[in-house]
């Protein structure tokens, strides 16, 4: 196990050191009053800016804490910012794959659906947007659980719902499929909510690569997978295009 | 084989767009530049001209390179722009004489209304179909006339020419001061209060009373047909069709028959409806517009009820109120209560448009009460847009005997999913969204693509419109009533706010 961050420490401190009174403090009096280098204290603040933990003050420039801390335990994207962040990729992804497509996020231990792109061949559909599906059941869910959007073990204790007789019911094989989730990238759901059904997921992310989000595109199996019951490889990387890109455009660097 | 496309150019109030489509209509590459607004005087606004056409030599060759296309897979060009506004530019320098004056500029509104108290509306329907009003070109043209020294000798002696934009796009793209083609399309000279909207040819008594000379007009030619090849940024593609913006969106969503209609929802909202050839006189205060002439083919005209404020009342919202921080949070915020607790905002800032035409009118907030909160404001200011589009479809199905089954609806709003169920809800009709999100750009790559080819008609174009989401009314008709009851007598508390003048 490697040692503290240092950067991380001096970031720590200065969010204490501006949460310490009410008044709002210059690059100087950070650095001096941490014994930092001006260049060093201001690289650190930036970065606090930049994922909105630190404000500054257009006139002064001075410093203080940033409103995105106050609400550092609720989700800090709102659902309807990543439905119109989201709507030309998903449109796109629907438009290529064929099939329907939604966008899911974590709402008290279910999957909201916040967005949902009708497969495009013109028959009777209903919008979904606003529907809870189970996190354990769906490929939307599986992605939130793996990347840590939403937390297993309430999920487990409640007990799994069986939905059909491929939902994973039992803990170890769900626990087993979320770290293939993980090695992957991505997610799937085969006949594990509704038989004929299958889909697949991958992660929105956000600033830093937390994720915040699931794009899936779902229909019949027989579309969804090959022969052998596995998502077909080009599905997939229509999808994780889509999600890339829509993690680029929230801010997340690397994906 | 090597893969073809059809390339629009969007040239539009904020931005020039430009997006590569292929042969199935779905989108390939885009490339987007903003341009600087100008506001020199409260009410007026402005573009630099020559900044627009810098920034469309630009980013073609972003487009094409972002995704390694050649300018020889390139088929056709299209383009669609910004509406009226108004570009003087110098026939011998290709320099513009002064700067753009946009649609939303009200600068000639003492003009104006001089117009309607004589030669009085009539006049001006019979022979354009457009009320007088800020919003359309001749008038703007003659107040230039009026302020800019010489300026009118000048236009007489031929050596300045006028143009809505894509005609200043068009003449650049075609070799400019050096024998660059000087044309505008129908669409674009039906906005402009000088063309005779039956004959689509410049009105002889239009263009004597506002005292502009025909040598400086461009010739009006079908919407959809081949000009002439670029000579720059992209030589030797075909320039084959030109667009009014609000009409390419049309032609995007596939709008062909006759009673179709789409609504454009940005930062105003535009609602047109595909009348055939058949031009129907409003008489409920819409405008009758060209919808499309494809070549030597009868024009089809449209009936179109524009609506000044309504994405820009939720921007408002945001930047002047500062009680939600990005615009799609308005929807967050109307969720958190149940209905509008009886308030309702007209967003009358600076006058209303259709149906009203009142430019004495100015916002108002109603129903306040100490129960109201800023949930209740923001289900109020997404309720606006709804309401404003229901006045419109209902003069739309007085004026027209084709009732509208659906509505067909694009532009950035739609991602709001709370105002799209609202509006199914106070029309009582589905609202249906399509798969590409730009029918503007979209609608301009189709009318290029049918005149060189590439799409053979237009059914094949209508089998490439796909349903992405579709919201069904769920609202109880009596509630409806009330709501909209409300709705209209808040209209008239905004109606003639504005007195003639002001104290010294």
């Amino acid at each position: 196990m490697a040692g503290p961050v240092q950067s991380i420490e001096r970031a720590a401190a200065i969010l204490r050191l501006l949460a310490g009174g009410p008044r709002r403090l210059g690059l100087g009096e950070v650095a001096s009053s941490l014994g930092l280098a001006k260049g060093t204290a201001h690289g650190i603040l930036r970065t606090l800016q930049h994922v909105d933990f630190v404000e500054q003050d257009e006139a002064t420039g001075k410093y203080q804490l940033g409103a995105a801390l106050l609400h550092l335990g609720t989700s800090y994207l709102d659902v309807n910012e990543l439905r119109s962040r989201s709507i030309n990729w998903a449109d796109a992804l629907a438009a290529r794959s064929g099939e329907a497509v939604r966008l899911g996020t974590p709402l008290e231990g279910k999957v909201l659906v916040v967005h949902h792109v009708f497969r495009p061949d013109d028959t009777l559909q209903t919008l979904d947007v606003g529907t809870l599906l189970p996190l354990h059941a769906c490929s939307l869910g599986k992605v939130l659980l793996a990347f840590g959007a939403e937390p297993v073990e309430p999920l487990v204790d409640a007990g799994l719902e069986e939905y059909t007789r491929h939902t994973l019911v039992r803990s170890e094989d769900l626990s087993r499929a979320l770290v293939e989730v993980r090695e992957l990238g991505w997610g799937a759901e085969v006949q594990e909510m509704a038989m004929g059904e299958a889909g697949v997921a991958a992660p929105i992310r956000g600033h830093g690569g937390l994720v915040v989000g699931a794009i899936g595109v779902s229909g019949p199996v027989e579309r969804i997978c090959d022969t052998k019951g596995r998502p077909q490889p080009a599905l997939i990387t229509l999808l994780r295009e889509a999600a890339r890109a829509i993690s680029r455009d929230l801010g997340a660097a690397r994906w | 084989m090597v893969e073809r496309y059809v390339m629009s150019i969007d040239q539009g109030t904020t931005s020039t767009r430009c997006i590569l489509f292929d042969h199935r209509g779905r989108l390939v590459t885009v490339a987007q530049r903003e341009h600087r607004q100008f506001f020199p005087q409260p009410g007026w606004v402005e573009h630099d001209a020559s900044e627009i056409w810098r920034n469309l030599e630009r980013i073609v060759p972003e487009a094409l390179s972002g995704v390694g296309i050649d300018v020889g897979q390139i088929t056709a060009i299209g383009i669609a722009n910004q509406r009226e506004t108004t570009v003087l530019w110098d026939r011998r320098t290709g320099a513009p004489v002064c700067r753009a004056i946009v649609w939303q500029d009200v600068r000639t509104a003492q003009l104006v209304e001089d117009l309607g108290r004589s030669p009085g509306d009539a006049f001006f329907l019979d022979r354009c179909c457009l009320p007088p009003s800020t919003y359309f070109s001749a008038p703007r043209l003659r107040w230039l006339f009026d302020h800019v020294d010489g300026l009118e000798q000048r236009a007489r002696d031929g050596e300045v020419l006028f143009g809505t934009v894509e005609s200043w796009v068009i003449w650049n793209l075609t070799g400019g001061a050096d024998g660059g083609l000087h044309i505008t399309d129908a669409t674009n000279a039906s906005r402009t209060m000088l063309m005779n909207i039956r004959t689509l040819t410049w009105d002889p008594e239009l263009l004597e009373f506002f005292g502009v000379p025909s040598a400086m007009l461009p010739e009006i030619r079908p919407s959809i047909e081949t000009y002439g090849q670029a000579r720059s940024v992209l030589p030797g593609v075909p320039i084959t069709a030109a667009l009014g913006d609000q009409q390419a969106a049309l032609f995007g969503q596939t709008c062909f028959s006759p009673g179709e209609a789409k609504c454009t929802y940005g930062t105003g909202s535009f609602l047109v409806m595909n009348t055939g050839t058949d031009l129907v006189r409003s008489r409920h205060g819409l405008l009758t517009t060209v919808a499309y002439k494809i070549a030597d083919q009868p024009t089809v005209y449209a009936l179109e009820g524009p609506i000044a404020v309504t994405g820009s009342l939720v921007q408002w919202f945001r930047d002047r109120l500062g009680l939600i921080s990005s615009a799609p949070e308005i929807e967050t915020l109307a969720l958190t209560v149940e209905d509008n607790g009886g308030c309702y905002i007209v967003p009358a800032f600076s006058g209303l448009f259709a149906p009203h035409w009142r430019s004495d009118a100015r916002g108002v907030i109603v129903g306040l009460t100490s129960y109201i909160t800023k949930g209740h404001l923001a289900r109020a200011v997404l309720e606006a847009t709804g309401w404003q589009t229901r006045e419109v479809v209902d003069a739309m199905n007085a004026d027209s005997a084709l009732a509208m089954k659906e509505l067909k609806v694009d532009g950035g709003m739609t991602s709001d999913n709370l105002l799209m169920q609202f509006l199914a809800d106070v029309l009582d009709l589905p609202v249906v969204r399509p798969l590409v999100a730009e029918t503007v750009s979209l609608g301009a790559a189709y009318a290029a693509g049918l005149a060189a080819g590439f799409w053979p008609d237009l059914e094949v174009l209508r089998r490439n419109w796909h349903r992405a989401a579709q919201w069904m009314p769920d609202m109880d008709p009596e509630r409806r009533e009330w709501e909209y009851e409300c709705w209209k007598r808040a209209v008239e508390r905004s109606l003639g706010w504005i007195r003639p003048s002001g104290p010294a």
